[in-house]
Formats: C-alpha cells, structure tokens, sequence
C-alpha cells in the first residue's frame, strides 16, 4: 500500500480546511546509486539524467517511441541549413519563483560547453542566439542531422540562481568534477520535482513543486523518497516486502520471482546497449583476416548466451544499432554455425587454432563475467584456447584503456540515440586527433565505413542518411568488425496501482512528474 | 600509568603511518578514479586534464608527502564522490556503525554469558546440545547468506521485519542521530544486529563454555563447593570470574573483527554505516576515502587493545600494565 499521510490526525488542520482530509501520495523508489550531484551537467550519467527528468526540464525529450515531445520548447523549425528555431513555453518559473525566459537557456548552453562530460555531445554546436525572449536559435557549424537529439540533453538551469558568488568568493556556476560546488548542493530548474532533502548516499526526498508550469500532466505524485540500495537482493526484498514502491534495476535472477509475487508489477524493455567483444588486430596476427573473425561470430552463439545466462533478459543482437536506430538493418541475423565457423577457420589457415587472451569486466554489465565465459568456452570448439581473466570495473577500464588483451569486452549506448555514435567510438579509425574508436581496442580500421559515418554526420535528409549508416552497419557486418552479442533489456519492479509503465522508456529515465498512481 | 599511555600514543601514531603508506601503495591497484568521475565518451585530453588537477600525475613519494602534510593539519582529503573532507563523511557515517556494533554487542554479551555457563555446568542436558549444535550452524554460515536469508524470512514471506535501512532516527548531538529513540528505529536495528551477532555469538559461547568446564575443575571451586556455597553464587561470582580473562582478551580482538564484518552486514541491509561506505568507496575508487577509512579503522583497534588491556588490569589487578607495553 502506498502511504497516504492522512492529515485527519491533526484536527486543527481539518477544522482549517473544513474540507475533505486530503491524502498526499507519497512514492519510494528505490535505485542501485543515488544521483552524485545536484549539478546537471557534472557528470554524463544515467543516475545524472535520472535526477534532470524530476528536477528540470529539457527543450525536448524523448516519448516512450522514441518521438520527440516539446518541454520548454512549444514548437521548432529549420530556417536554415545550420540553424534551428526554437519557439519557447511561456508562465515557466523556476523553483526559486525566477521566470524563465530565452537567456536562461543561452546562460545554460554556455555552461554546457565547459563541462568535460557534456561538451562532447554539443560540439557541433556553436552558439545559442537570443531573438527574443521566447526564441532562440540554435546554431551548428554545418548542417547538423541530430539537433533535437542533442537538444534532449539541454534542461534549463535558472541563470539568475547560478549567477554571482557564494559566501566564501566561489563562482556558483562553476563545475567542479572533485570537491564542492554551489550548483552541487543547491538546485534550481523547472521541473515538477523540488529537493528538499538530501543526504549522499542515504537518500534524497523530493517534493512536488507547486508552480509547476504543466498542468496538463495526470501526474498525482506528491512525494517521492529516493533511496539508493545497492545489493540487488535486499533491494528486490523491499520490493516484496512493500518497503519501497519502484525498483530498478531488477537483477535477472529475480525477474521470475517479481513477476509472480503478488501486488507487484515487472516491467521489461529492449534496452539500447549493445555488449560486444573486440578483437584485437595489432596484438593478434590472425584477427586481421576477415575469416576469422567471420569465424569468431559463427561459433559464438548469441541466443544461447540471451536464453541461458540472460534468462531472455536482452535482445539478440547482429548489428550495434538497436531496432528504431537510423541504422538499423531488420534483415541481419545473429550468425551461429560451428561448421562454418570450422571451415572458415581451416580457411584462413587456422585449422589447428591458436591462443588468445580475453578480458571482461565482472560487475559492469549485467551477468558481464558469465558472458565472457560462455564464449569462450564457445570459442573452444572451433580450435581458439582463451585465456580468460574478468574484473572489476574499476580496473578493468585502465586495463582496456591499454588495450591489455586480445579480445575485450565493451558495452556502448549511444549519448545521441543514434547509429553514428556507436561506430565512432567503437570501430572508426583510431584517431587521438579528433578521438574516433576511442574504445575500439579491436584497431579495426576501415577508411570506407568512416567516410560513410562523415557522410552521415552532415546529412540532414534523414532517408539519405538512414541509407549511409545501413550502408556502414552492413560494411561492419560483413567484415565482423566486432561480435555483437545482445542489447541488455531494462527492468523495473513496482507496485500494482502505481501504474508506471507509462513513465518508464528506453532511455531508462523515467518521467516521475507524469506518474499518476491510482488511488 | 601515564608512560603506559604515551607510550601507545606514540604506538598509534606508528600504526597510522605505516597503515596510511599502504593505503597509498595500493591505491594504484585500485582502479583509476577518474572512470568514476566522468562519462565514457570523454576525451583523453580532458582525462589527463583532470588527473593533472588532482595531482595523480605526480611520483608516488611528491604525493604521499603532500598526503603527510595535510594529514598532520587534519585533512585526510577530499572524497570524491561526497565532495566533502573524507574524515567527515566517516565521522558522519560512524554513529551508525557503532550503534550497529552496540546492538550485536549487547546481544552477545546477554547471550554468551548465560549460554555458556548454562552449557558448561549441563553439558549433557538436550538445551544445552541444541546450543551447541546451533552454534556450529552459526559459525559456518557466512554474514551476508545469515542476512539475505533474515530478510527473505522475516521481511518478504512473513512480512515482520524492515527490509532495509535505519529507519526513523533522532537527532542527538553532533553527527550523533540515534536508532533507540523510537519504535521504527529499534524494528530497523534488530535485524542487522542479529546477523552482525551471528559469528561471534557462537564463538563466544564455545569460549565460556570451555574456560568454564576448565574453572570448575580447580581447587578453590571444589572448595567451595565443599564449603556449601551455594552453586549460582560459584558459577557466576567465583568461576566466571576466572573465565572472564581470555574472554576478554579474545573480545577486544574480535571488536576489530566486527568492524570488518560490519561491511558485509551494512551492505546487506543498506545500512548507512561506514561499512557500506568502504565498500562503495573500493567500488568507485574513491582513494582519499579509502585511506582515510582505514587510518580510522586503525585508529579504533589501537583504541580498542588500549581500553582492554587497561581493562586486563582492573579484572586481574596481579597483571602491571608497564610490562605490556609491547
């Protein structure tokens, strides 16, 4: 049951009213992380983006198909081919009662670019224009396919707050990626959630902000108590136990188990992280033939790993981009033949095998370290011995960042919601210039898919480019550029009643504000 | 006395030292702090920007020297994920863990004293075999299955029990915010304690029970006896006594013992104690906490020891503290 604060046990409180006693609807959720900072734009995370969605607003957000939907901005047209008009909402106010207006989102724009997290995703951009208060031009430096995508990631931020000094001669504007910060602790946006408490690491307790500009919104939440609970079996036990109302993530040893318990809704959807092993073509002789990784992929049995380890928690996968991506190609099919894989490996002139050695993460991607597992022991079938060692995040990244084994595992969702991006971190050229394959460990290079992904990243015809970025997909299919395995599902467990499948979507934020619980 | 006390003061200054040297050794196994701090598809330029303004770029010694200097005004540094000094997020954190601590303590002590005599004076009653076959269950089962399997049985199937956290606490004084104030606190807390109780109930049972059955054999008990004292007034004022003074010793040892297991209980039940803390600070990398972390932990077992041996003398006034100073 949810916990309705019922103000009758104060008489004078009903005297005053002398109305109906109201209920107030009072939400707990329960995360694996509390949010690491007040500050929008401090660290590109989804616990970040979590907290943006209650506590600001952003231009446009995405629906739960993956459409755009105004926020702040009523309406948007190109007017030329690097600018983008924005026609802003009017009656916004900001939680500390500042109206919003066009420079709020110019003072936000500024900032954003010096945010190391951020700045990446919004270099294209050049500058915000201020035509008048409700209407600002959103400009690119050449004509840019992805404007509203990036303009998911702009929430106002209440200039006139963040503007001036704090006590001890600090700029409150100021990003601080270590050590305090005024926009750290303190919060002003526009969003239907105020913080009124808050304490790292235990919890953070939002309230419904009474100026909330849209009214139109069903959604009846008052409260909402936010606490971090890090063991996956204590937070599914708060679940049950009706200790908390929302969970997320459910782990997928206990997706059964949420499912039948009664009361309790699960909620599933194809995620957009794709997990992929890379093979390393500077350290193995033998990845640099297309045979073999061709090979590599036919032993490796995606749905296998999607059945057995996942419990069909994820979406078997032969391609970065997930279905609804620009790229997307529907008629590739994840390749599983041993006797194929065998041939081409005879083919190739690696009949007898060969030795590698493979590195995985074991707590950063779900059942990451059983994956890892599974294909090798895959790979054992058609000759290839790996040498298997899995870690903790922590230190797996330097490990990865020092390309230290053959084959690694890596697990990408693209910031922009798109195709490109999976290609430019993870197969384009490594370039240290202008940071392509950033996380391509596997050193696939191949100067054609790179022309395609420039080609794509110009073309503001969205059909043109959907057929440059199939193209790229296919080129990396083709070559098996990397092993695609599967896109992680999301999961969430709440409480019947709370009716929060509506709010939930891909992108794993759900829109709290919208929440409409019934009573 | 007094040169008793120095001479462990100087003695905890040693410990920290060499304890904070290698905290700072192995923090570069760790894992690279910056992963945590900043999205994935951040450039290398910005990474090496930022490890240069945190001075992780700099040899070993310059910052473990650095480290000394601020250490010795009481700055242990920065945590990088509560953005605060980390000798306050522990002191923070602390309450909670001690009272988590008092709880189990409290259980052990009612417990142990009473059990182990009972098992030692009734070896052969069906009690006191239950006792010590439990107690065998106890000790073999780890904390954290101990925990899950609470919460499952006590809070999801029958519903009794708080799954997790503190629950309602009051304000004391200070960082101080207390769990025995109120109903919802006292519910929180009982779970945890139990599961933190779980090991060392057992093993502290066994103890008396055997220091006991050894007590009971000696002359002065036989004389007693003989004398016509009447048996309660044996057990628990002349031989528990005698059986108190290896308990003793094992105890402040063990409180050390606690502590660590503190981290597993705290996770489990999302206790916002310094042990969930530890674990979440190795988790993110988040150094400065780390070491700051085990220079207190450190700090509480030189405290510990100190208070038991002062304790060793009150107990047994034979024993003179000047020759245990090593």
């Amino acid at each position: 049951m949810f916990r309705f604060k019922n103000c009758v046990a104060s008489l004078a409180m009903v005297t005053a009213l002398a109305g109906p006693a109201f209920a107030e609807v009072s939400v707990k959720v329960a995360y694996d992380a509390d949010p690491v900072s007040l500050d929008p734009y401090e660290q590109l995370s989804g616990g970040t983006l979590q907290l943006n969605h209650m506590t600001f607003d952003p231009l446009v957000r995405w629906t739960q198909d993956l459409q755009f939907e105004g926020r702040l901005a009523e309406s948007w047209e190109q007017i030329d081919a690097t600018t983008m008009r924005f026609k802003l909402r009017e009656g916004v106010t900001f939680h500390s009662g500042n109206a919003f207006t066009a420079k709020d989102i110019d003072w936000t724009f500024d900032r954003v670019k010096e945010s190391p997290d951020f700045k990446g995703i919004f270099a294209p951009f050049t500058d915000v224009e201020v035509v008048d208060d409700y209407t600002i031009d959103l400009k690119t430096a050449e004509p840019f396919p992805l404007v509203l995508h990036t303009a998911t990631y702009l929430f106002a931020m209440d200039s006139a707050y963040y503007a001036g000094t704090t006590a001890d001669g600090k700029d409150k504007a100021e990003i601080v990626k270590h050590g305090d910060s005024f926009a750290s602790r303190n919060i002003s946006g526009t969003g239907p959630f105020v913080v009124s408490e808050r304490e790292q690491g235990v919890k953070v307790v939002f309230d419904r902000f009474d100026g909330y500009w849209d009214t139109a919104s069903e959604g009846n939440v008052d409260e909402i108590i936010l606490t971090p609970i890090k063991e996956d079996p204590t937070r599914v036990a708060a679940l049950l136990s009706g200790d908390v109302d929302f969970i997320a993530p459910v782990p997928p040893t206990d997706l059964s188990r949420v499912e039948q318990a009664e009361g309790v809704n699960l909620i599933t959807m194809a995620g957009t992280r794709i997990i992929t092993f890379q093979m390393n073509q500077e350290r193995v002789e033998a990845f640099k033939d297309p045979k073999v990784r061709l090979a590599i992929d036919y032993a490796v049995n995606n749905a296998g790993i999607v059945d057995r380890i996942m419990r069909g928690f994820g979406t078997v996968g032969a391609q970065a981009s997930p279905e609804g991506y620009a790229g997307y190609i529907d008629t590739l099919d994840a390749r599983y033949d041993v006797e194929k894989a065998k041939e081409l490996m005879a083919e190739a002139g690696y009949a007898d095998g060969f030795t590698v050695s493979m590195m995985a993460p074991n707590n950063r991607y779900v059942n990451d370290d059983k994956i890892a597992q599974a294909v090798a022991s895959m790979l054992s079938k058609i000759g290839i011995k790996v040498d298997l060692q899995t870690l903790p995040k922590a230190q797996y990244w330097p490990e990865f960042d020092a390309r230290a084994a053959d084959m690694m595992m890596i697990g990408w969702h693209a910031d922009t919601e798109d195709s490109a991006n999976f290609h430019q971190f993870l197969s384009a050229c490594p370039d240290a210039e202008t940071g392509n394959g950033q996380y391509n460990s596997g050193n696939y290079c191949n100067p054609e898919a790179d022309k395609l992904m420039d080609l794509a990243n110009t073309e503001t015809d969205l059909a043109k480019r959907s057929a440059y970025l199939q193209q790229l997909e296919q080129i990396l299919s083709d070559e098996a550029a990397f092993i695609p395995l599967h896109w992680q599902n999301l999961a969430w467990g709440a409480k019947e009643g709370m009716n929060a499948s509506e709010i939930v979507n891909a992108l794993n934020f759900p829109y709290f504000g919208d929440l409409k619980v019934s009573e | 006395m007094i040169a008793y006390l120095i001479k462990r003061v100087f003695q905890a200054i040693a410990v920290m030292l060499v304890i904070s040297l290698i905290g700072f050794a192995i923090q570069g196994n760790l894992g690279d702090p910056l992963r945590e701090l900043l999205g994935q598809s951040v450039s290398e330029q910005v990474r090496q920007q930022l490890r240069d303004e945190l001075g992780l770029n700099d040899p070993f010694l310059v910052q473990y020297m650095r480290f000394l200097g601020n250490a010795i005004q009481g700055d242990l540094g920065t945590s990088y994920f509560f953005k605060e000094p980390a000798l306050e997020v522990i002191l923070k954190k602390l309450p909670a863990t001690l009272e988590l601590v008092f709880g189990a303590t409290v259980i052990i002590i009612g417990l142990s004293i009473p059990l182990g005599v009972f098992t030692a004076i009734r070896p052969n009653a069906v009690f006191s075999r239950l006792i010590l076959a439990l107690s065998i269950v106890g000790l073999s089962i780890p904390v954290f299955l101990t925990a899950i399997l609470m919460i499952f049985a006590f809070s999801v199937e029958l519903g009794w029990m708080p799954s997790f956290g503190r629950g309602e606490v009051v304000h004391v004084f200070g960082y101080w915010q207390t769990n025995f104030a109120t109903k919802d606190g006292w519910v929180h807390i009982i779970m945890p304690s139990i599961a933190l109780s779980s090991i060392m109930l057992p093993m502290f049972i066994r103890l008396i029970r055997a220091e006991m059955i050894e007590v009971l054999q000696s002359e002065y008990v036989r004389y007693a006896q003989a004398k016509g004292i009447a048996p309660w007034r044996i057990y628990f004022v002349h031989a528990l006594k005698n059986t108190l003074l290896p308990v003793i010793t094992v105890g402040g040892v063990q409180i050390g013992t606690m502590v660590a297991y503190t981290i597993l209980t705290e996770t489990v039940f999302s206790w916002p104690g310094m042990g969930s803390m530890f674990l979440e600070a190795v988790n993110r990398v988040d150094t400065p906490l780390i070491v700051a972390y085990l220079i207190v932990v450190g700090f509480i077992f030189v405290v510990t020891n100190t208070i038991v041996d002062l304790i060793y003398g009150l107990v047994n006034p034979t024993i003179k503290l000047g020759r245990m100073g090593a």
